[in-house]
């Protein structure tokens, strides 16, 4: 069954139903405004609610209690006049706010007052050698496996990598009665001295209780190996066993399933495609769109929200979400704006939600090894690029990534740089001596995911197209 | 590689992998539904004919194209399962028709 | 930046790579000055066709030059291939012009027919074909398709790989590829070129303005005029597929990794950052008319590049009358005619002055104007 927008023009349009597209669609609507939400999933939630509405797993203790807050988020919603199409891949929006949208294999066009951008993240690129072979995915697959198919690990099961999601997937995974035969934890044991001197607000954040818990779980039960330095995935056609260096002892294991996860960075695509200014951050390690404190960006009408605005986890995605659609109405309908929480409410709300995150963003600050690759290991997936083709490149005279595409075609696949664009960004300012901000980044243009030939054939057309393309 | 949890109480639905008929769960991605089947569903690139599987399960990686119902090249983590659907591992350069 | 050179190459697209690896094979000792990562350049946006058919309406010497240009192709790629491993994947087996409906293939009828009519022209065997003969060569047409134009010496070429090529070829020829140096100045004395970047000046015995449309601004500097007026073109390309098209059509063409792309548009926009989905819409569309089977393939990705064209359409080579030793070289068909840049003018530039037999008709002096009373009309 497909649904297209029951309208063309909505006075708000929020792309993505994350935390922060749920929360910002249904402020906006609640305050009266036109309001469209659009999601690629077969469901609401986003990432971190992956499958709130749908999941098969049903002892509330196994996800957690975070994860529940999302079915009120998705409740709220619910109850308010936003229109929801799920399904939805936006593959393109531009300055104008025009936005084209493929629903079941056809294409809608809407305009908006304001769009409000709620992408989110991906999981940085992992590129050790051999993360191409089957059997070697994201600690976030598996995840979304977990929570809307209630699928665990069942073969001989590695986990590597660093950061609280790691930890919290290794808890589900054993909640659900999964397998893992070992962690690999590669955080830098430089980082945490380097973190410790944000460690108080991090203390008293709730990020401390409940992942020092969690961590206390997951160590009961599956032997964890820290300081791990150096890590490769090898088989033949398939994964056969990981080895890794830890303490200066290098070791093999077998293996059927690796999962990799070394933090989340922002889903930069659609954003940068619609012109939005974005800087390299240089303690995320990723590049963020220039905002101001309400979520506006460097387009005007764009705003972004969530983790697409620079990680921020997900109770700060809610509190993006509302103060970018407060932002809206206060333009659109500022007579309306009263009956939402005050502004400055929403900004302390924020800096509580944000609070211990300059602790964790210092302390699993991912080791250059793992996000700056050497040799024949693959840097862009789709086009079958290794590091070494990068730096003969950087030795004929490319500068950044678009000279580079033109020569070795990085980021021409079909996911358009997004397992391969900060590998290549980060690989190419080493290699000249610069910095990731002078390097720069991929031109990205629309479509931002693929569409059939057809279905751009079906966009509506002028005399004057037609004049442009047909010239005898 | 991954198996189900007792827990899940969906209903099945009944899918074919190269002809083959394969029970997924109603709500399953064709993704999910491969991984938790069995069978050796690995396709091989149209660059160099390695072999992957899906990689992230969340439409950014493209690790997962596959052919459903005829169509190519299509992303299997973000296409729900349906009764009857006809799923084909994709080998190499997909089809010019399909 | 230290060192004399023999030539400076401003800018490092198709043409300039092209006529400084030229020069390099000559043994010249050879600068290129570009601009940096993000920057127009149509060599990176180009369709890659290396094409004849109605190349030169109006202008014979550009026929002329451009069957001269398709002929010389295969030795280029062959000397790409020997020095950089590189193969370009150039194709020449022939390509179409296909219509759609019988108002286009009398308009076509037309054209083929007025390109008969000028000299030089009908040796290269353009002519028209039926809906019935095209389908023996491309089965899969649809049947909107009414026919269309033909010619033999048509191909393609693989025209990233073919930049890629040049660039690693200066390495083995001692050519020094300097990106981020725009030239905003160029001064002449003491029998030098002074070029000034932002990272020092540079100096040498002659130099080539290859810097596409900012040719317009460079060429007064030293006595040269080129009056440019770029246009906008939009490309679709699809994801790969398994060959199915055996020659390239000016509109469509599968390339040797099995992308199909799809052009190009012309408009006067001059912004290459946007993009009209109703303009990919109509050349989509002409091309699933033309082969129904595309329809379903995925389009993964769509750009506009920046034109390099010369104000008549037309190339202008020219050598400077008041600044000896200064060249300029720009055109639309960089692709195509990327032979002769290495091959020709790499050779006229090296000794110092351009064959007016062979390029006479590309000077700027058929412009008239003010700045073309500088130019020699050799
Ligand atoms: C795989 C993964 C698992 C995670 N799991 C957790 C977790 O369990 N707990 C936790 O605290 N944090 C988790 N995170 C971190 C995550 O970033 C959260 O902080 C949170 O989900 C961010 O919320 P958001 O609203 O910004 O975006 P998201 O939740 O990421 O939602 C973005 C939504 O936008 C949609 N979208 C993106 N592009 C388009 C487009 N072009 N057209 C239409 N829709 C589009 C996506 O489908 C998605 O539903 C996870 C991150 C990832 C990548
Ligand atoms: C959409 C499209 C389709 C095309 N299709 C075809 C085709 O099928 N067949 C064909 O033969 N041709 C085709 N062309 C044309 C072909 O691409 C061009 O003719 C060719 O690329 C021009 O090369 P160039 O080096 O002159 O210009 P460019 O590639 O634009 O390079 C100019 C260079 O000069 C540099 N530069 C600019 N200013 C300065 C300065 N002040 N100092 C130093 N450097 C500077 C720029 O950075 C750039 O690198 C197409 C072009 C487009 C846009
Ligand atoms: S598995 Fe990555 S896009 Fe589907």
């Amino acid at each position: 069954m497909t649904v297209a927008p029951r309208r063309e023009d909505y006075d708000v349009v929020v792309i993505g139903a994350g935390p922060a597209g749920l929360a910002a669609a249904a402020t906006s609507a609640e305050a009266g405004l036109t309001t469209l939400l659009l999601d690629e999933n077969i469901g609401p939630g986003g990432q971190v609610f992956r499958a709130i509405s749908s999941t098969p797993v049903t002892d509330r203790n196994q996800l957690g209690a975070d994860y529940w807050v999302g079915a009120d988020l998705v409740q709220s919603l619910r109850a308010s006049s936003a229109e929801v199409i799920p399904r939805a891949t936006v593959w393109s929006l531009d300055r104008n706010l025009d936005i084209a949208v493929s629903i079941g294999g056809a294409s809608a066009f809407v305009k908006a007052k304001r769009v409000i951008l709620a992408t989110g993240a991906l999981e940085r690129p992992f590129p050790i050698p051999g993360w191409t072979l089957p059997g070697v995915m994201t600690a976030g697959a598996a995840q979304t496996m977990l929570k809307s198919s209630a699928l665990v690990p069942d073969g001989r099961t590695v986990i590597a990598g660093q950061g609280p999601l790691l930890w919290l997937l290794a808890a589900q995974i054993l909640r659900l009665g999964g397998r893992i035969d070992r962690i690999l934890d590669t955080t830098e044991r430089g980082n945490y001295l380097a973190a410790l001197p944000h460690a108080f607000a991090f203390l008293t954040s709730p990020y401390f209780a409940k992942g020092l818990s969690m961590m206390r779980e997951v160590k009961a039960k599956v032997q964890v190996v820290s300081g791990v330095a150096e890590l490769a995935a090898a088989g033949d056609g398939q994964l056969a066993s990981v080895s890794y260096v830890a303490g200066g002892r290098r070791e093999t294991i077998p293996a059927d399933l690796l999962l990799l996860h070394q933090g989340v960075v922002p889903n930069v695509n659609l954003a940068m495609s619609a012109g939005v200014e974005h800087r390299w951050d240089d303690l995320q390690l990723c590049w963020s769109p220039v905002l101001d404190a309400s979520g506006n960006s460097s387009v005007a009408g764009i705003a972004i929200a969530g983790d697409g605005a620079g990680i921020g986890g997900a109770n700060a995605a809610v509190v993006r979400g509302r103060i970018a659609a407060r932002a809206a109405v206060d333009a659109l309908a500022p007579a309306a704006a009263a009956r939402l929480p005050a502004m400055a409410t929403l900004r302390a709300d924020l800096a509580k939600a944000e609070r211990g995150r300059l602790f964790l963003d210092t302390l699993f600050r991912p080791a250059p090894q793992f996000r700056i690759p050497s040799g024949d290991t693959i840097v862009c997936r789709c086009e079958e690029v290794t590091a070494k083709d990068v730096l003969d490149s950087v030795a004929i005279g490319a500068t950044g990534p678009n000279q580079l595409k033109a020569y070795r075609r990085t980021g021409m696949g079909p996911c358009q740089g997004r397992l391969c664009g900060l590998t290549v960004t980060e690989l190419m300012a080493q290699a000249r001596g610069k910095s990731p901000q002078e390097i720069g980044y991929y031109r990205l243009r629309a479509p931002v995911k693929p569409i059939t030939l057809a279905e751009l054939a079906a966009v509506p057309k002028s005399e004057a197209d037609v004049k442009a393309v047909v010239r005898g | 590689m991954f198996r189900r949890s007792e827990q899940d109480k969906r209903p099945q639905v009944q899918i074919f992998i190269d002809g083959v008929a394969v029970a997924a769960r109603q709500g399953d991605t064709v993704s999910a539904a491969l991984l938790a089947s069995g069978v050796d569903v690995r396709r091989s690139t149209a660059v160099s004919g390695a072999p992957r599987l899906p990689y992230c399960m969340m439409g950014v990686c493209f690790d997962c194209l596959i052919t459903i119902d005829g169509v190519g090249n299509r992303q299997g983590c973000l296409v729900p399962v349906a009764e009857g659907m006809q799923i084909e591992i994709q080998k190499g350069k997909r089809e010019i028709g399909q | 930046m230290s060192g004399e050179y023999d030539v400076a190459v401003v800018g490092g697209g198709l043409l300039g790579s092209a006529i400084a690896w030229g020069l390099g094979r000559l043994g010249k000792k050879v600068a290129v000055l570009d601009e940096g990562d993000i920057t127009r350049r149509a060599s990176r946006a180009n369709f890659a066709l290396v094409w004849v058919q109605s190349k030169g309406l109006g202008m014979p010497a550009y026929t002329v030059w451009t069957v001269q240009a398709s002929q010389a192709w295969g030795r280029l790629a062959s000397e790409l291939k020997q020095q950089t491993g590189l193969d370009v994947s150039l194709q020449q087996n022939g390509g179409f012009h296909l219509t759609l409906g019988e108002e286009e293939f009398g308009q076509r009828t037309e054209l083929v027919k007025r390109m008969h009519n000028q000299v030089g022209a009908a040796d290269y065997k353009m002519e028209m074909l039926s809906a019935s003969q095209v389908k023996k060569s491309l089965p899969l047409i649809g049947p909107e398709v009414s026919g269309g134009s033909y010619c033999p010496l048509d191909g393609h070429v693989n025209s990233l790989r073919t930049f890629r090529a040049f660039h690693t070829g200066f390495k083995a020829f001692g050519i020094d590829y300097l990106p981020e140096r725009p030239v905003s100045a160029i001064g002449k004395s003491g029998g030098e070129f002074h070029l000034t970047t932002p990272k020092g000046e540079l100096r040498a015995a002659k130099i080539v303005l290859a810097a596409g449309n900012a040719n317009q601004t460079l060429a007064p500097m030293v006595g040269l005029y080129a009056p440019m007026g770029p246009t906008r073109g939009q490309i679709v390309v699809t994801e790969r597929t398994m060959p199915f098209l055996p020659h390239p059509l000016t509109t469509i063409r599968q390339t040797d990794e099995g992308t199909v792309m799809i052009g190009d548009s012309k408009e006067d926009e001059l912004d290459d950052r946007a993009l009209k989905h109703s303009i990919s819409a109509v050349m989509t569309d002409r091309a699933q008319r033309m082969f129904p089977h595309l329809s379903r393939l995925n389009v993964v990705r769509s750009w506009a590049g920046i034109r390099v064209m010369p104000q008549d359409g037309f190339p202008i080579y020219d050598q400077s009358e008041t600044h000896p030793g200064a060249f300029v070289a720009c055109c639309h068909s960089g692709v195509t005619l990327a032979s002769n840049h290495a091959f020709e003018i790499a050779r006229m530039v090296a000794q110092g002055v351009l064959e007016p037999e062979l390029v006479g008709a590309f000077s700027a002096s058929r412009f008239g104007g003010a700045g073309a009373a500088n130019s020699s009309g050799y």
